[in-house]
């Protein structure tokens, strides 16, 4: 192994470790963490054994290697481009139950004079 | 009128110039009037209090649909059996409250939905005629609900109606919504004919054509995503 193989797999041992403390705290759900961890070691592997998206590419049926992790790349980054669209919808759906709330429950509403 | 609680939810943003005139020509038969005020950084707020009706006031600008939902939920706590939505810029005559309440107390439908195509007696800009003749064509199509006027906010709705419906647009595609949601909830509608006025200040300040894609676009997706 050379010393940019070695960098990569230190980066990627810190990245998991980050997720492992995510998760230990609460923030990353067991899903989310193994989703997360395979991403890493996904990536690793990409990133240091570059031959293997050849052989992927040709299965697929696409040029090079490099072609098809792009490809791929950026189905994940729209999907979770997504993801993030609706979860901003529902907070803004929410922030509208809140001010609702305490628009209605106000004691500053004025009854009308009888 | 009758027994029955009749309030009339009025949603306003920035009309200081003319809610009071709006109100007080309401005020002349309706006593139960709501006025949502959506964060606006005039003096709206004031000058609704100064009328000495209700306010309710969003403490952060959420959108005409979101004051109108407000709105409603706040009639309903109070005990509406009628809800008039009525517009706060002077374009809606508080003469017409009568006509589109009539139908929904002698229980011959659950909503009625003002119309300013029904009986022709409109001076509409003219590129305004075209975008909302087409939006009822996309209604049509769309929603499975046909209507002549899709983007008018006099309503009015019985008790059952305003408990079925949610608006959950916030913005200004939560007339498509409640639209939408007649047919779904089978709620019995009827169309009525009402005056519009358009003045220089509600021309200005109304929905520019090119919003209504942007409306449609809000509409869609949100249908498709929800």
């Amino acid at each position: 192994m050379n010393i940019l193989q070695i960098l990569v797999w230190v980066f990627i041992l810190f990245a998991i470790s980050r997720a492992v403390l995510r998760f230990r705290e609460g923030t990353l759900t067991s899903k989310e963490f193994i989703i997360w961890d395979l991403f890493w070691i996904v990536a690793g592997i990409v990133f240091l054994f570059p031959n293997i998206t050849n052989k992927i590419a040709k299965i697929l049926g696409v040029g090079r290697g490099t072609d098809a992790t792009i490809y791929v790349a950026l189905l994940v980054l729209f999907y979770m481009i997504f993801r993030l669209y609706i979860k901003l919808e529902d907070l803004d759906h929410n922030i509208t139950k809140i001010v609702r709330a305490i628009a209605i429950n106000s004691k500053d509403n004025i009854k009308q004079d009888k | 009128m009758n027994n029955k609680n009749i309030f009339i939810v009025i949603p306003a943003y920035n009309e200081a110039k003319v809610i009071v005139n709006v109100i007080s020509e309401i005020k002349k038969n309706y006593s139960n009037i709501i006025v949502i005020d959506d964060c606006s950084n005039d003096s709206t707020y004031e000058a609704a209090k100064s009328t000495g009706i209700y306010v309710v006031k969003h403490i952060i600008n959420r959108g005409q649909g979101a004051a109108l939902q407000t709105g409603i939920t706040y009639s309903l706590k109070q005990g509406a059996d009628v809800i008039v939505t009525f517009d706060a810029d002077g374009q809606h005559d508080p003469n017409d409250i009568k006509k589109m309440i009539e139908p929904i107390i002698n229980e011959k439908c659950d909503i009625t939905l003002g119309s300013r195509f029904l009986d022709g007696r409109i001076n509409i800009p003219y590129t305004r005629k075209i975008v909302l003749k087409l939006a009822v064509i996309f209604t049509k199509l769309v929603s499975r609900i046909s209507v002549t006027d899709t983007h008018n906010g006099f309503r009015a709705l019985s008790r059952v109606a305003a408990e079925k419906i949610e608006i959950k647009q916030d913005r200004m595609s939560h007339a498509s919504e409640i639209l939408d949601q007649i047919p779904k909830l089978k709620i019995k509608y009827m169309e009525i004919p009402i005056e519009i006025k358009y003045t220089e200040y509600s021309i200005q300040k109304g929905q520019s054509s090119m919003n209504a894609i942007r409306i449609a676009w809000d509409f869609i997706k949100n249908k498709v995503i929800k």
